[in-house]
């Protein structure tokens, strides 16, 4: 049986008087990609930054209830700990403009001041570059900002930045919104090849890109969690009539 | 001729006469200081001597001044002026509180710096004459350093100016991504804002820097205008703006206004590069 990394506890999250989400029960599973979907404004980014705590950046942010991380609960872990166990790709590809391609992989690390040796970047730099298929394109030019590449580059050098830390999860919120559709293909392939060692959870509108590689998908619709389970299930016959008007291109 | 073609007009026109506003003034200092360049030439800048007593006129002892109250003030006043624009362009960014600083920080832009003069007269030169004492030096209370510590003060607001817009600026998606791996705020501040903002921060520095060069009245109350290069910070010196200032209305030989209006040039110059300088870089991050 498939084993469980992530369990959502009778959640709560908002912002000042604003409740996004309403008791959220979910439970994430190991090494499979995770769809969230639903309509704008429904809570997804907000849901996703719930799981490694960035939502309480905010200053207005608050939640109730709780989130397991292998069972344990993430807010009683270290927030710096838990982050670095959990990557994260942003709708906008945003390498950082003053670190190059080769410093960009290895941001994590730069940033929490790890030091490392030459050798074990190296070795960092071109496993996990090989696996966002960047490798062969950019290996000559390592030097090069990362801002230099092109858009679907610059996406696939930011999960190359995110797996370098080796997580457990990677949370992509709307990873494609902003890329063409070949880059868009690859990234879709990309994750389907990362999801052999990585749970993979991903907030997208493309209900195409969702059935292509998601092995569930949740939907969310005004906060709540209102239909979750396997893909082909929600695809074919979604239990609730609201899931089935998403999925229809009635609203969205 | 239509509006936007008189209005494209009077902005080039307004361009053109500032253009020659500074061409002329650049051509009048020289023409006017042609005595002195003549009769000097280069050894002006390397003359240790300021006699016009003697008519001997070297620049030396005035740019020595000029770059160690400027340089001084530059070091005093950069951890203020980096802190404050870390706290208003991004721990307290946006909110009340960063705003009735930045309010404070606008006004002391514009207060005037015959002030600052008497304010640094008053109160900063009783602390210096204290600390001359103790390293018995002749108490005279004014002093290089009491006019690089009222300087330090009346560049803040440039720097932080130029900080905090170009902290600002860093795009939110850059900070987040650097939370997202587990780094503190302080971290982002190292890692990722001060390595992005660093060349808006410099421009801002050099523009206080320039400013620092060519601050006249404040620096002339409080510096002592001794013509000699001081052997001590806590000794009286003379910078070239503040010996212009000084000097000027009782200079009555031809050759020593000459020698005067040479180091206007000198100042004029320098300030002009400086600026150039910093508003390309600050171009280029904007
Ligand atoms: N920083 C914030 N402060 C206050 N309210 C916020 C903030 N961020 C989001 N919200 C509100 O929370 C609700 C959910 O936002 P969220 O960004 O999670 O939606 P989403 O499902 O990701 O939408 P989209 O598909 O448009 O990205 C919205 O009503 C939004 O206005
Ligand atoms: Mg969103």
């Amino acid at each position: 049986m498939e084993s469980k990394i992530l369990k959502f506890e009778n959640f709560s999250a908002g912002y000042g008087n604003l409740l996004v989400l309403k008791n959220i029960n979910l439970e994430i599973f190991e090494k499979k990609i995770t769809a969230i979907m639903g309509p704008s404004g429904c809570g997804k980014t907000t849901l996703i930054r719930c799981i490694n705590r960035m939502h309480e950046l905010n200053k207005e942010a608050f939640h109730k209830g709780d989130i397991f991380l292998n069972d344990k609960s993430i807010f009683e872990m270290n927030p710096v700990f838990l982050r670095r166990k959990i990557g994260m790709v942003f709708q906008k590809p945003n390498p950082f403009p003053h670190l190059s391609i080769y410093e960009n992989v290895l941001a994590g690390y730069i940033i929490n001041g790890i030091k490392l040796k030459r050798e074990e970047k190296d070795k960092i730099v071109e496993d996990c570059l090989k696996k966002v298929a960047l490798w062969e394109e950019v290996k000559d030019k390592l030097y090069l900002k990362g801002t230099q590449l092109s858009g679907g580059q610059q996406q696939r050098l930011c999960i190359a930045r995110s797996l370098a830390l080796n997580p457990e999860i990677i949370l992509l919120d709307e990873p494609t919104s902003s890329l063409d559709p070949k880059s868009t293909v690859e990234i879709e392939n990309l994750l389907e090849k990362l999801k052999d060692n990585v749970t993979i959870i991903i907030v997208t509108h493309n209900i195409s890109q969702a059935s292509r590689i998601a092995d569930y998908v949740a939907f969310l619709y005004l906060g709540e969690l209102i239909e979750y389970g396997k893909s082909e299930k929600i695809f074919t016959a979604p239990e609730n009539p609201k899931t089935e008007e998403y999925l229809s291109g009635k609203f969205g | 001729m239509s509006f936007e073609k008189i209005y494209k007009r009077i902005i080039a026109i307004g361009g053109v006469l500032i253009i020659g506003l500074l061409l002329s003034i650049f051509i009048t200092l020289f023409i006017n200081s042609s005595i002195s360049i003549k009769k000097f030439g280069f050894s002006f800048l390397i003359n240790k001597t300021w006699d016009p007593v003697f008519e001997n006129f070297g620049a030396f002892p005035f740019i020595v001044g000029t770059l160690l109250t400027s340089i001084i003030s530059l070091i005093i006043s950069i951890p203020f002026s980096l802190s404050v624009s870390l706290f208003i362009g991004e721990y307290y960014k946006d909110t009340i509180f960063s705003k009735i600083f930045e309010t404070f920080i606008e006004i002391l832009a514009v207060i005037p710096s015959v002030v600052f003069g008497l304010w640094g007269l008053f109160y900063l030169a009783p602390i210096v004459r204290n600390l001359q004492i103790k390293f018995s030096l002749p108490p005279t209370g004014v002093s290089v350093f009491t006019a690089s510590l009222v300087l330090s003060i009346m560049i803040i607001p440039y720097t932080i100016s130029v900080g905090k817009e170009v902290i600002k600026l860093i795009p939110t998606d850059l900070k987040e991504a650097a939370f997202s791996f587990g780094a503190t705020h302080y971290e982002v501040i190292k890692k990722i804002i001060l390595p992005y903002a660093k060349s808006g921060i410099i421009a801002g520095f050099l523009l206080s820097f320039g400013r620092a060069i060519g601050e006249t009245m404040a620096v002339t109350m409080v510096i002592g205008n001794v013509n000699t290069i001081p052997r001590s910070i806590f000794l009286p010196g003379n910078t070239i703006a503040s010996v212009i200032a000084n000097e000027f209305l009782e200079a009555i030989t031809k050759i020593h206004i000459s020698a005067l209006i040479e180091l206007a040039l000198i100042l004029f110059v320098i300030t002009f590069i400086l600026n150039l300088i910093a508003n390309n870089i600050i171009k280029k991050v904007v």
